[in-house]
Order: C-alpha cells, then sequence, then structure tokens
C-alpha cells in the first residue's frame, strides 16, 4: 500500500476514528448510556425533593437553584471515570496492541479516548440543564456568563479526562478503576459546597471544602448563572472568593500535571 | 538488507525483568513462504511476534520485517504487516463490518476504499450474514476469522498469526485451515505460532522449534520428525502368543528395533515408511491372518520432539506471556 507517513494530517484523522469508536461503545452499552443519561437527571430530580426542603441556602434563594452548579461540579468530576474504565477495558482485551500494530502516532489512541469523553461529557451536562429547568432552575444571569459558565465545564471536563488517563494508566482493570472510584472521588465531591453551603461543615471539613476544586467549580457555576450561593463573599478565602479563576487555575493545573504524567505512564505501561 | 527474506532477525534478546523471554534468537523466513514458530506456553513465541510487530522494543539484535528496521522504521514495519494477536482482539461493541472499516481507515485507505474492503472480505470469510452483527455475539471461530480478514485489510506483505486456533474446535480449526491455504496461495508471507506439531506440519514449510527463549531446532515437518525417530508404527495383538511374529514383521517392514510390551500385546517401532510402510504390514498382517486388536501409525507430538531434542519433558512456563503477566501483576495491586 502506498499509505502516507503518519503526520499531523492522518493524526486529526486517527483521532477521531478512534473517538467514533468511543461513541459508539457508549450507544451499545446501556449501563455506560445510563450513567451519563438517567443517573444526572435522577440526581438533580433526588436532591431538588428530597434535600431541597431542608437545606437552607445562606443569604436566601431557593435549593433547587443553589443545588444544580453542585450537580453540574459532581458529575463533571465523575466524567474522569469513563476515560480511565475505558483505557483499562482497552489493555485488558488487547484492543491497544491492535491499535499500535497499525501505522498511526500512538498518541492518537489516547487522543481519540479524550475527544471521545469531551463529547460523552456534553451529553450528560444538556440533560441536566433540562432536568434543572423543568425543577424551577433558571440561568439569572447575562448571557456572556452563561455562555462563560458552560465554557468552564467543558474546561474542566477536558481536566478531568487526564486525571482519567492517568488513573487508567496506572490501575490496569476496569475492577480496580471502579475501586478507587468509589474511596476517591466520592469524598472529593461530598466535602464541597455540592449539596450543601460549606458554612455548615465542622472546622477541618471546612477548610478542605474551601479549596476543593469541586467547590470551586460548583461556586464558578452559581456565581456565572447569577444562582443562590454564588454571591462572592466579601471575606473568606481567596478560593470563595475568586472561584472562577481558582477553577481555571485548577483546570491549568490539573492538565499542566496530569497530562505528562498519563502520557508518560502509558507508554510504560505498554512498553513491555 | 537483503530483499529475498520477508523477516530476517539476527540475535534477539529481550528480557522481562530478570528473566530472559528471547534468548539470541536468529529467524530468517523467505518472501511468499510460512514460517511456523512451534513450542510450548512460555516459549517465547508471542514476544518474538510482539518484537517483529514493534510491539516492543529488543534489548539487544535487529530485525528486518518486509525490508524495515523494526526499532529504527517501526511506521513502515506497521503498514507492511498484519498482526492477529493471540486473543482475537476485535472491538466486540463494533459490528464486524465497523471492525473491519476502523482498521482501514487507520491504515488510511479512505472511508469509502475501507467500506469497499470490509464488505469484500466479509463474503471471502463466510461472515457476509453476521456482517452487521455486534462481534460479542460471534462464535470463537467467527470471530477468528474476522480476526484474520482485519489483518488483511491493507494487503500486507507479511502476516503474523499468534497461535490461529488456540480455543478453537476441530472443526473451526479446519474451517480456518483451509481459510489460511487460501492465503498461503495469494502468495502473502505468514509466520504463525503455535503449540501443535500437527498445525506446524500442516501449515508451515519451515518450523523454528522454540523452548526457553532460543531455537533449538527448525526445519521442515519431516526433517523434524525424522530428527525425533520420525512415526512409530504399533500393533496390538489379539493373541499374546502371536507377539513373536508381529515383532518380526514389524522389524523387516520399519527396518528397525521392534519393541515388545508384553502385558499390553503391543509391538511398536520407529519408520521412515509413513502410511506406506502401514499399508505394507497390514496386507502381511491380513495374508498369515493375524488378528490384531489395533494398527496404527502414530506421529511424533510435540512432547515426543521436546522429549528428544532437549531431553526433558515439555513444561509450561507461563512466566512469559507480557499481556498477561501485566494483567495479573496489576490486577493483585
Amino acid at each position: 500500500m502506498s499509505d502516507p507517513q503518519p503526520t499531523r494530517n492522518t493524526f486529526v484523522g486517527d483521532t477521531w476514528v478512534i473517538a467514533r469508536r468511543g461513541l459508539l461503545h457508549m450507544r451499545r452499552q446501556p449501563e455506560m448510556l445510563a450513567d451519563a443519561t438517567i443517573q444526572p437527571i435522577m440526581f438533580v430530580l433526588l436532591f431538588a425533593f428530597v434535600f431541597g426542603g431542608a437545606i437552607h441556602v445562606p443569604g436566601g434563594g431557593s435549593y433547587r437553584s443553589f443545588l444544580m452548579g453542585g450537580i453540574f461540579a459532581q458529575t463533571i468530576a465523575f466524567g474522569s471515570f469513563g476515560v480511565a474504565i475505558a483505557l483499562a477495558h482497552d489493555r485488558t482485551n488487547g484492543a491497544i496492541d491492535r491499535f499500535h500494530a497499525l501505522p498511526i502516532r500512538r498518541s492518537s489512541v489516547l487522543a481519540g479516548h479524550a475527544v471521545a469523553n469531551l463529547l460523552k461529557a456534553l451529553v450528560p451536562i444538556t440533560l441536566m440543564s433540562l432536568a434543572g429547568l423543568a425543577v424551577g432552575w433558571r440561568i439569572q444571569g447575562g448571557v456572556l456568563d452563561a455562555i462563560a459558565a458552560y465554557g468552564v465545564m467543558i474546561v474542566f471536563s477536558f481536566a478531568v479526562i487526564w486525571v482519567g488517563v492517568l488513573l487508567g494508566s496506572v490501575v490496569a482493570t476496569p475492577e480496580g478503576v471502579q475501586g478507587i472510584a468509589f474511596v476517591a472521588i466520592f469524598p472529593i465531591t461530598f466535602v464541597a459546597s455540592t449539596f450543601v453551603p460549606v458554612t455548615t461543615l465542622p472546622t477541618g471539613l471546612r477548610q478542605f471544602a474551601e479549596w476543593n476544586p469541586v467547590t470551586a467549580l460548583a461556586g464558578a457555576l452559581r456565581n456565572l448563572f447569577a444562582n443562590p450561593g454564588g454571591v462572592t463573599p466579601a471575606h473568606g478565602s481567596w478560593s470563595l472568593m475568586h472561584p472562577v479563576l481558582y477553577t481555571l487555575l485548577w483546570g491549568a493545573g490539573i492538565v499542566a500535571l496530569c497530562a505528562p504524567l498519563a502520557i508518560s505512564r502509558y507508554q510504560a505501561s505498554i512498553a513491555s | 538488507m537483503p530483499v529475498e527474506n520477508a523477516i530476517e532477525a539476527k540475535g534477539l534478546v529481550k528480557r522481562y525483568g530478570d528473566k530472559l523471554a528471547l534468548d539470541n534468537v536468529d529467524l530468517d523466513v523467505a518472501r511468499g513462504s510460512v514460517c511456523g514458530l512451534l513450542g510450548p506456553n512460555g516459549a517465547g513465541k508471542t514476544t518474538a511476534v510482539r518484537l517483529l510487530t514493534t510491539l516492543t522494543t529488543p534489548d539487544a539484535g535487529t530485525a528486518f520485517v518486509a525490508g524495515h528496521d523494526v526499532v529504527r522504521d517501526p511506521s513502515a514495519v506497521r503498514r507492511s504487516i498484519g498482526l492477529a494477536a493471540q486473543d482475537a482482539t476485535l472491538d466486540g461493541l463494533l459490528t464486524g463490518r465497523e471492525n473491519l472499516i476502523m482498521i482501514g481507515e487507520l491504515h488510511h485507505i479512505g472511508r469509502r476504499a475501507a467500506k469497499l474492503r470490509a464488505t469484500e472480505l466479509l463474503e471471502r470469510f463466510g461472515l457476509a450474514d453476521a456482517g452487521d452483527k455486534v462481534c460479542k455475539e460471534y462464535s470463537g471461530g467467527m470471530r477468528r476469522r474476522l480476526d484474520l480478514a482485519a489483518t488483511l485489510v491493507s494487503e500486507p506483505e507479511v502476516l503474523f498469526l499468534d497461535e490461529p486456533t488456540t480455543g478453537l474446535d476441530p472443526r473451526g480449526r479446519n474451517e480456518l485451515w483451509d481459510v489460511l491455504d487460501g492465503l498461503v496461495a495469494g502468495g502473502v508471507t505468514i509466520l504463525l505460532t503455535t503449540q501443535y506439531l500437527e498445525e506446524a506440519d500442516r501449515l508451515a514449510d519451515d518450523i523454528f522449534v522454540v523452548d526457553h527463549g532460543r531455537v533449538i531446532a527448525r526445519g521442515d515437518a519431516r526433517s523434524l520428525k525424522r530428527q525425533v525417530g520420525g512415526d512409530q508404527l504399533h500393533v496390538v495383538c489379539a493373541n499374546v502368543d502371536d507377539l513373536a511374529t508381529v515383532a518380526e514383521l514389524v522389524e523387516r517392514v520399519s527396518g528397525h528395533t521392534a519393541t515388545i510390551d508384553g502385558p499390553a500385546r503391543s509391538v511398536t517401532a520407529p519408520t521412515d515408511g509413513g502410511a506406506a510402510a502401514l499399508a505394507t504390514l497390514g496386507g502381511e498382517l491380513a495374508e498369515r491372518a493375524i488378528a490384531v486388536d489395533d494398527l496404527g501409525l502414530s506421529q511424533p507430538t510435540l512432547e515426543d520432539v521436546f522429549l528428544t531434542l532437549t531431553g526433558a519433558p515439555l513444561e509450561a512456563d507461563d512466566a512469559e506471556q507480557p499481556g498477561a503477566k501485566r494483567g495479573r501483576k496489576k490486577a493483585a495491586k
């Protein structure tokens, strides 16, 4: 065959071919599709109706409107697992070897996973927005701020994918990934302003929550949507006073730290 | 580099930790021929395939596949080869057709050409009806056939098939052998690994016997069997009284000393005459009206090859298989 060298041109195409495969996977795995569709809707309804009456939002306002920023943040944080599990599956069933014997850049396999997962992240974000609107959540700020909010979500979704790639490179089995998901991401998403205002937390947990990136993301979204709980406090931790900037710093930090580490760990894990 | 050989490897060494998976291996495979790597689990067969298909790099030695250096020009190698790994590695959530199209696109033959090629290959491998079903619904034999079809999408010069029939029932194995015969007729060079002498004999022109990371013998099936002592004639007599007469007959036909096992009423002797010797012996026995319970020609097995070549019985040493090892090690964490 007179194939061209794997160049920049073919890299983009190859990445897209592998990304398309990832999207087909989601469509054909009912449990994965449920994670991306039913789960976020269920969370919105559950927290809105079950906890809605019990939690008081400082500064006033409806809990349902407060809730949405948190649920967006939690779902985005959980997004890191999709890519980790997909990579672990590829490694255990030999797909990675098949790809690596093809005339493609090896990084296009990782890039394909990343693109697929970024696109997959848009599904729950869209559905949650609709579910939120149905239970009474509103974008109370300006259009540009709302666009910025969705932009921040996409940036953060991109960042956590690299946490997932790192996890998928270090932990070899899908089961192992599930295990870590439970012990690591659950506390991170719950000891935060996700569902309750951080002021209600005891000392120790509160400091952790104040600097937690999930709190930052939730706060940034509330701020940009002009939802309750999004009012920047006049004093408090720097992180709470600058939620958008702090969130973007986290996003950049995660990518700067995790992406090179993930790529090198991934290369090392397959180079035997 | 000489161009007459499709695969040319010299002094390949690969270590996994303190284990030598390949210990100074030389291979040469002529264009258009079928080469078999024969050996037990853990002998180094899969490691050799991984090195030649650029999935891993050698610690020492050189290898050229289709004229390209596997270390210096891996992408040229990847453009020239097809690989069917030990476990069928097709995507279970994609249909057979989608799998083939994806591989075609990743070989940069273009989406339209990839679609045409997929249809053509599905038909050729008897998968036209199953082409739009997801692969996890395929039988073992169908998966293997699709795996083979996938290696052919790019019309490769050299095919690597790692234990192509492992896990198949006899019918599936026969079907696959027929498919491979067709490929060979098409002129492609094939390197396959197997644990079965019968399979190597059936498919390969040239066999490398591998053990503990070293090539311990090389030749076609006939010459290997000759080294092992070839086929064995064996007769089980109906009556103990006939043993001596039968032994004499067997020795005359085979030209070798016969071994008599009294309690089993059996006589065995190596033979170079193959099926013809068996027919002659059968004729002689019938002429003398000697009743036998069993009469046959047994082919040497891999077990026999190893006993003869290494003086030690075949032992499975499963520390090799890098994929499996990695999975286990990480899973234990």
